[in-house]
């Protein structure tokens, strides 16, 4: 691990089931993510990719292997300890959203700092920037149901950095969305990597995954390639993935 | 035969309405369960506080018909002297007794008879005294009232026949020596009569003190007999006793043309004064004589009225889960072709069948229940003989209809209305959103923070939650508000100690029947919550709250409606005390309702724990994967 790693797994693997019904979801994965570097993991569906994210973000425990965030190795940690861990250095973007229904978008997006245990008003404040930040100041008061599925989205990721995580765990983050809310969660992404932010994005558009600084493509729950691209380090996302207007 | 096709049509529906309703309750039968046991204990303690009273009347009427029960009974006091309820002295007027004999409607009689009140001392208990009323009779059998004897023989020179209640509550047996005023007598028989309501409550002919305190007691005039007992002696016998035989009471039996005219009969000879009968008809006997069933009554009235409270809670809360449940299936119906009418069919349907099963089961189990809860006094003839009025089914079954309808009317109807493409996404019962605690809960604690979240997401099922536990509070707070009352009544001994005695197991098994519901709908809201908020809990886990805090959220969401309920349940059991007790003592102290209120926080806290528990430590993983968006 170099000394500007985030986060780093070694080994990893995960089993379900047993004997003939044993199916290896990650079979011994390594993985190093620098400090403000995008690495993006394409792979076919079922391939494991989302099993891995969960593991790296410690919503999930590894059968073997270790992964370490900031130093700090988690696949042992216990249930407490990695709750507190996601509270302020990973943030989670799904590609179901996941925002709470009966929450406006201000709202959702502060719950992450009130959970970690900040004052209401310091919460409500940041969450505000945040929404400036995605484009959705206009839509703070809005509840999920009145948005559009970008929208959605872009109030997810304004919720995942609302605790200004180490790294940022993607989960088909466009998955759910039209080519346009597509291009909107593409320049979030460019905004976050120009800013230094730590991202691991799991996909199947290779339009995203063109933007990333590496790519790493995923087969039966092993990587079988990785390709660094340089195109990803200029911070020109968009330019790559050609959806510059 | 062809059958017309508006009838085929009708019968298809019909089955078809059946059949689904049929399939959904098997499809969770462990709802379907609840639904129906709690159904049951109201109906059961309805149908029990409802045949109860009928119960008492067969026996009665036994011994009625055995010992040639008067009608009418007439009682002829001495006149009054200056001191109130003391004797002048002056010989009693038997004649206006023999008077009424000559009445139109009079078909029968016997006596007058000479009554003398006395002390009683059994054998071996030298020095305790009770109070009796003894009646002088002829030794040949009379034509009204003909004590029935259980044991030995009728009066005879020195022996004594003793009504069978006073005999059983006092240990006395036939061949037995007592004395009365201290004169020396055997007891010659046990005996049963329709003349007078059974020990402890016997038909009083001078003045008797009943239901008395032993403080209130130590001021009853010595000439005022408490609580006494009846016993039969032979005329001269009766004289004998008497301190002064000319001013003494007289007993007269009347037996009337039409025995449900004896009001009318007193109405027409009915005392005005002193110089006349005082009267007493054998309908008041009988309510004297089921004085402890009208207990009983009261009891199972009032815990039928709770239970059925909380059945419509309990119902109430199972059909809101179940229908946010079901709103898939609504849609399905609908895309198929189901009108509006038909869905709003299957989903009644379902709550009617259990309420109609309830109320089958009910019955029945009330039915064979009431004689064990009320086996006939020793003092009257016959075993009770329950049986079911059709008043008593219809209400029973209406009770049962009305819970079930009243608590899915509302939410069958609006399934039923609902748009189908809003159902098939089953977003029909997004959670709703609650302004005021939203803002609160952002400056609380974690757990608290999720707990008025989770409240806020289902107002109605809070409302119900609360509701129950009231319900269920208020049945305790009205025990320990009217505990001073009854221990002071089991310390007086007496009829009111025997009746206590007697309903304290009622109280117990209905109080129990209510925490035993509200234990299981606490454990099965706080599921519904868990299964409910399972997006939520997984989405705040996997933002950062601990399993721990998101379990404390879930049992803090049950406590706090619990706490409500709680202490609405105070004000509503004091209520519930004075609404069916006119004789309140004052209220125990504050600390013992607080005490009430506290034991039901912690019992439902502990009773949430385990679903609390469990729903904090559901996979996040699974959870989020399973539910997009």
């Amino acid at each position: 691990m170099n000394n500007d790693t985030v986060l780093a797994a070694r080994g990893l693997r995960k089993d379900y089931g047993k004997g003939e019904a044993l199916v290896r979801a990650v079979d011994g994965v390594d993985l190093d993510a620098s400090q403000g570097e995008t690495v993006a993991v394409m792979g076919p569906s079922g391939c494991g990719k989302s099993t891995l994210l969960h593991i790296l973000g410690g919503l999930d425990r590894p059968t073997d292997g270790e992964v370490w965030l900031a130093d700090r190795r988690i696949d042992r940690l216990g249930e407490r300890d990695l709750a507190r861990m996601r509270r302020t250095d990973v943030g989670f973007v799904f590609q179901a959203f996941h925002l709470m229904d009966e929450l406006t978008a201000v709202e959702n997006v502060e719950l992450s700092a009130l959970l970690a245990g900040h004052a209401a008003r310091v919460a409500r404040r940041r969450a505000t920037d945040l929404l400036e930040r995605v484009g959705l100041a206009d839509r703070a008061g809005f509840l999920p149901s009145a948005l559009s599925g970008g929208q959605r989205q872009r109030v997810a990721i304004a919720r995942a950095l609302s605790n200004e995580p180490l790294v940022v765990l993607a989960d088909e983050p466009t998955g759910n969305l039209d080519s346009a809310s597509t291009l909107d969660v593409l320049q979030l992404f460019e905004d976050l990597h120009e800013a230094g932010q730590t991202l691991v994005v799991v996909t199947h558009d290779a339009r995203i995954a063109a933007t990333a600084d590496r790519l790493i493509t995923m087969r039966d729950g092993a990587f079988i390639d990785e390709t660094r691209l340089t195109g990803g380090t200029t911070g020109r996302l968009g330019d790559l993935a050609g959806m510059d207007g | 035969m062809t059958w017309p096709e508006w009838m085929v049509e009708t019968v298809g529906r019909v089955r078809l309405v059946a059949r689904l309703a049929a399939r959904d309750l098997r499809r969770r039968p462990a709802e379907a369960a609840l639904l129906l046991v709690t159904i049951v204990a109201a109906t059961t303690t309805l149908t029990l506080g409802l045949i109860v009273r009928e119960l008492v009347g067969d026996p009665y009427q036994s011994t009625r018909g055995a010992t040639a029960g008067p009608d009418v009974v007439a009682v002829m006091a001495p006149p009054p002297g200056e001191t109130p309820g003391q004797p002048s002295g002056q010989p009693t007027d038997i004649a206006a007794l023999e008077d009424l004999t000559e009445a139109d409607s009079v078909v029968s009689h016997s006596g007058p008879y000479p009554a003398a009140g006395a002390e009683l001392e059994a054998k071996g208990q030298t020095g305790q005294t009770v109070d009796v009323q003894v009646i002088g009779r002829d030794t040949t059998p009379a034509s009204v009232d003909r004590p029935e004897l259980t044991q030995g023989g009728w009066v005879q020179e020195s022996g004594v026949v003793i009504e069978a209640a006073f005999a059983d509550a006092k240990g006395v047996t036939v061949g037995d020596q007592i004395t009365l005023n201290g004169q020396p007598f055997d007891v010659a028989g046990i005996a049963v009569t329709a003349a007078s309501s059974p020990y402890p409550k016997a038909t009083c002919y001078s003045a008797c003190a009943f239901d008395a305190t032993p403080d209130e007691l130590s001021e009853v005039p010595t000439w005022v007999l408490r609580e006494p007992g009846l016993v039969w002696v032979t005329r001269s016998d009766a004289l004998g006793l008497a301190s002064e035989p000319d001013s003494m009471p007289y007993v007269l039996y009347l037996q009337l043309e039409d025995p449900d005219e004896a009001r009318e009969f007193v109405n027409t000879h009915g005392p005005r004064d002193f110089s006349v009968p005082g009267l007493l008809v054998w309908q008041d006997i009988l309510e004297e004589s089921s004085y402890l069933v009208r207990d009983a009554q009261r009891v199972f009235l009032l815990g039928s009225g709770l239970l059925s409270l909380m059945a419509m809670a309990t119902v109430a809360v199972l059909v809101v889960g179940r229908m946010a449940d079901q709103s898939r299936r609504v849609g399905l119906l609908k895309a198929v072709g189901g009108t509006p009418r038909l869905v709003a069919a299957v989903l009644l349907a379902e709550y009617v069948a259990v309420a109609l099963l309830a109320a089958l089961v009910g019955l029945t189990l009330g039915w064979l229940a009431a004689p064990l809860l009320t086996e006939p006094s020793v003092g009257l003839l016959g075993a009770a003989a329950p049986s079911l009025s059709l008043y008593t089914i219809g209400v029973v079954t209406g009770v049962a209809l009305v819970v079930a309808v009243i608590a899915t009317f509302v939410p069958a109807v609006r399934a039923a209305r609902s748009s189908t493409v809003v159902a098939l996404s089953d977003t029909a019962h997004a959670p709703r959103r609650t302004n005021w605690l939203i803002a609160i809960s952002s400056r609380l604690p974690t757990p608290l923070l999720l707990a008025l979240r989770t409240l806020g997401r289902r107002p109605r099922r809070v409302v119900f939650s609360i509701l129950g536990i009231a319900v269920t509070v208020s049945g305790p707070v009205a025990a320990v508000a009217g505990y001073a009352q009854l221990d002071e009544q089991l310390a007086a001994g007496g009829s009111r100690a025997e009746s206590v005695e007697r309903l304290l197991p009622v109280l117990m098994v209905i109080m129990a029947t209510l925490v035993a519901l509200a234990a299981v709908n606490a454990v099965f809201v706080t599921w519904a919550t868990v299964l409910d908020t399972r997006h939520a809990s997984a989405v705040a886990r996997a933002l950062g709250a601990t399993p721990q805090q998101v379990s404390a959220g879930l049992a803090t969401a049950q406590i706090l409606p619990a706490l409500a309920g709680a202490i609405l349940g105070v004000p509503g059991g004091i209520g519930l005390l004075f609404a069916t007790d006119d004789n309140v003592p004052s209220l125990p102290p504050f600390w013992q309702f607080a005490a009430v209120v506290l034991v039901a926080v912690v019992l439902i806290a502990l009773l949430t724990a385990m679903p609390a528990r469990s729903g904090g430590r559901r996979p996040v993983v699974e959870i989020l994967q399973s539910e997009r968006g």
